[in-house]
């Protein structure tokens, strides 16, 4: 009987015991955001960004952040994949698809990779579309106009875009050259160190067309005009912005953002950070992050993501070889 | 135009906002003369107290901290010659001279005057031209950048006065060494990182210049520990001397004063270039337009080659809020993380601000003013209590200059490697200084160098390989024309001399 009873108590802490300790492991109510560059840059502004929303919404208590730069991201990527940190994300877009096809050195790891593959991916939560735009005064009207010269002169018509070589800014045009049916490979790409001096080359009247994301050339709409963009249909914050696919150009481009965790993390966390990424898009809180920020919603959870991910990869890998950046 | 001044002079004379104006120009100071922590460090600081503040209150007390910075880095540039921010590294070259002849006080009041004139000046340059400003600064191309940036080189001429030409080349080849590290800007390529991930986005420039000036200052202190200038060092510490100036030095800054306004100004309105690059250029500049006499002076500490620099920092400072403000474009690495706050307020900086946000783009010009009468006072009657904070004995200073440089740059990156580098960094040039190599000519070359070179490349992408994009514009001929101007003049002048 006194053995019964001993019995039925320890049974009773076992359980109390267990279920704290289940609950505190299934429960995500804080998150570490590792951010593979500097304050202030893209990568930080999403994750802060959202991390805000979440604590603001409710879906988090409390959300913290740690800057790590070095070789483009793939510091971080390499943090994440080898020391696999507890209740910690990773923010990434899409360099991390490009880097990993033009084997950059920081997501070089031997005689491997790094990539999407070796990190679960969670969701992408925004994105920004490609855009094509030339100078307010600019004698092309719409993407055919650009083509035509093109085709007159490949030399007249000169490409700014705000990063290297082989960068989304270097593709984005690319891709719409080569649906026009041009070489991409012939078309001079200028390349700028940010997105504002491409803007402003372009302005200076030393490049023709500029190509980059949407978000770069949105707030100077009254000094630049957008001849296309990459999205399937017209965007709500630019409903005046032609698509390139209604120009007869069918290209899509989105540069998404999202999340990372490492292989660590078992998948019922990775399924409630998923939800919350989703949930907290329908939140007003997210509303007033998103719009401040002029982000483009994209919900993409999940094996949905993983499988975007691998299209990216195949597309953009054919897009290179015929560049000649690998 | 006049209702937005008023809209900005209401909202820059609420009580709050003229507390962060004090706020911000205080800590600014403090934190700009303490050798290590630049405006970069003190903005980046400022961000996460600026949570919850309203756009306008939380940039104005950005605002105040960057020029407050850059008056402060004036005082540690002349008093200990570690200047604490890049843009006063040329201040170093003839206040910390003046400052060691016993006229430290003298030295302070030309960079307070000169600072408080090239701001109030550039300020209004900057309400009254901000608006079409942005048209000017919009019709620069690559090769006129290419071209600055070899005018820019040419200031080289003014360090090797001693006949010290051949150590300061060897120093320009080494900075230009240093700048190639990294990625390749243009094709993504990485140089000279031998398999490191660390160095693939290059060596950062607050890391060299702390390890180049901040740190090796300090190390050579060490070695040289019976160098006789070291009773001189803690006199000039202790004792400011005199603040007031004499009529002919008075006359020296009022001719030096408006030209290094504009100069100033219209490097810090170009995208790209900052308070460092108009600094090194206003004092070259300065060099080649004063007498002969004068000239001698150079290096030693002359009037002129204190104003100069000082004049236009903070003029470029002022200026370098045209681009931001206008297009949303940093012209400096400190600007830039001052546009990464106002994205985090939910500002998009850019052409549409003047007229979507008026009261945030005209109470920054206002509380400027208001900032620039804070900074006199905190600088010229309160400069020898607040330079007690340099006047720390030796042995509690080298450990402070090494312990706020090696902080500093580990709160810009959180990166460990960065402080080995610095320390590698710093051991050599320790090395190089006791050699007399002179460290500004690696500096000016280290800026330069990156910017040169994409330009340089992009001109050549965008002309197809042709070098006519030399002569192509006018505005291109005449920057050449100058450039070509300045050496023959130095070369010109080299000859008539001997010949006498």
């Amino acid at each position: 009987m006194f053995n019964n009873l001993k019995k039925l108590i320890s049974l009773v802490f076992a359980t109390v015991l267990l279920t704290s300790i289940s609950s505190t492991s299934f429960a995500v109510d804080k998150l570490h955001f590792i951010i593979g560059g500097g304050a202030g840059g893209g990568w930080d502004g999403t994750a802060r960004g959202t991390g805000e929303a979440l604590t603001k919404a409710g879906f988090l208590k409390s959300a913290s952040y740690e800057n790590m730069s070095g070789g483009g991201g793939g510091k971080a990527l390499s943090y994440i994949i080898n020391s696999k940190p507890e209740g910690t994300v990773l923010v990434q877009s899409t360099p991390l698809v490009l880097r990993s096809i033009t084997r950059h050195k920081g997501y070089v790891k031997g005689s491997g990779v790094l990539s999407y593959k070796d990190v679960k991916p969670i969701a992408g939560v925004i994105g920004d579309y490609g855009a094509i735009a030339v100078a307010k005064n600019s004698p092309y009207k719409n993407f055919k106009d650009v083509v035509d010269a093109y085709k007159k002169n490949p030399k007249s018509v000169k490409m700014a875009g705000g990063s290297v070589r082989g960068s989304m800014d270097h593709l984005i045009g690319a891709l719409a050259f080569q649906e026009a049916g041009a070489n991409p490979n012939d078309v001079v790409y200028v390349p700028y160190d940010a997105g504002g001096k491409a803007l402003a080359g372009l302005l200076s009247g030393e490049t023709q067309i500029l190509s980059t994301g949407l978000g770069e050339v949105m707030g100077a709409r009254d000094q630049v005009r957008i001849i296309g963009i990459t999205a399937p249909k017209r965007v709500g914050d630019a409903p005046e912005v032609p698509t390139l696919k209604e120009q007869g150009y069918d290209v899509q481009f989105v540069n998404w953002r999202g999340f990372f965790a490492p292989k660590s993390m078992p998948s019922s966390d990775v399924k409630k950070i998923e939800k919350m990424l989703g949930d907290v898009q329908k939140t007003p809180e997210w509303e007033a992050v998103r719009k401040r920020n002029a982000w483009v919603n994209i919900y993409n959870p999940g094996r949905k993501f993983d499988s975007f991910l691998k299209g990216q990869t195949k597309e953009m890998t054919k897009l290179m070889k015929k560049l000649g950046v690998i | 135009m006049i209702e937005g001044i008023l809209i900005g002079l209401q909202t820059a004379l609420s009580f709050k906002n003229l507390l962060m104006v004090m706020i911000g120009c205080f800590s600014g100071t403090i934190i700009g003369m303490l050798p290590g922590l630049g405006p970069m460090t003190a903005i980046a600081l400022m961000i996460p107290i600026t949570y919850g503040f309203d756009p306008s209150t939380g940039l104005i007390l950005m605002a105040g901290v960057y020029y407050g910075a850059v008056f402060g880095g004036s005082t540690s540039s002349i008093l200990i010659n570690a200047p604490g921010v890049p843009g006063t590294v040329a201040t170093s070259f003839d206040g910390y001279p003046m400052a060691q002849q016993g006229k430290a006080g003298k030295a302070l009041a030309i960079a307070a005057y000169s600072s408080f004139a090239g701001g109030t000046i550039s300020a209004i340059f900057l309400l009254i031209a901000a608006p079409s400003l942005s048209l000017v600064s919009l019709s620069f191309r690559s090769p006129d950048y290419f071209g600055l940036m070899i005018l820019g080189l040419t200031a080289v001429a003014a360090f090797s006065s001693k006949g010290n030409f051949l150590k300061a080349m060897m120093m320009v080849v080494l900075g230009l060494m240093l700048a190639s590290v990294g990625q390749d800007t243009l094709s993504d390529i990485p140089r000279f990182t031998f398999d490191n991930m660390n160095l693939s986005d290059g060596i950062s420039f607050v890391l060299v210049v702390m390890a180049t000036f901040a740190m090796s200052e300090a190390l050579t202190i060490i070695f040289k520990a019976n160098d006789p200038t070291k009773a001189a060092k803690q006199i000039s510490l202790s004792q400011l001397g005199s603040i007031k100036l004499d009529k002919d030095e008075t006359k020296k800054m009022v001719t030096t004063i408006p030209r290094s306004s504009v100069l100033g100004f219209i490097i810090g309105v170009l995208p790209g270039a900052g308070a460092t690059i108009a600094s090194f250029l206003a004092y070259g500049m300065e060099r080649n337009f004063v007498n002969d006499e004068e000239k001698q002076k150079f290096g030693k500490g002359s009037v002129n080659g204190i104003a100069a620099p000082e004049t236009a920092n903070n003029a470029a400072c002022s200026g370098s809020f045209v681009p931001l403000l206008t297009l949303g474009i940093p012209g400096s690495g400190t600007t830039a993380v001052m546009l990464g706050a106002l994205l985090g307020f939910g500002i998009q900086p850019g052409p549409r601000l003047y007229q979507t946000n008026p009261e945030i783009f005209w109470s920054v010009i206002m509380s400027m003013y208001i900032g620039m009468v804070v900074l006199l006072i905190l600088n010229l009657p309160l400069i020898p209590y607040i330079a007690r904070v340099l006047a720390t004995p030796r042995t509690f200073l080298i450990p402070l200059i090494l312990f706020f440089s090696l902080t500093g740059v580990y709160l810009m990156s959180f990166n460990n490697f960065d402080i080995y580098m610095m320390i590698g960094i710093a051991v050599v040039a320790t090395i190089l200084r006791l050699y007399d190599f002179p460290m500004p000519p690696l500096i000016l070359a280290f800026v330069l160098g990156g910017l040169m070179e994409e330009n340089l490349r992009r001109s050549l992408l965008i002309s197809d390989g042709s070098w006519s994009f030399m002569w192509d514009r006018p505005l291109t001929i005449v920057i050449m024309l100058t450039i070509i101007f300045i050496v023959g003049w130095q070369i010109y002048k080299s000859f008539f001399k001997k010949k006498l």
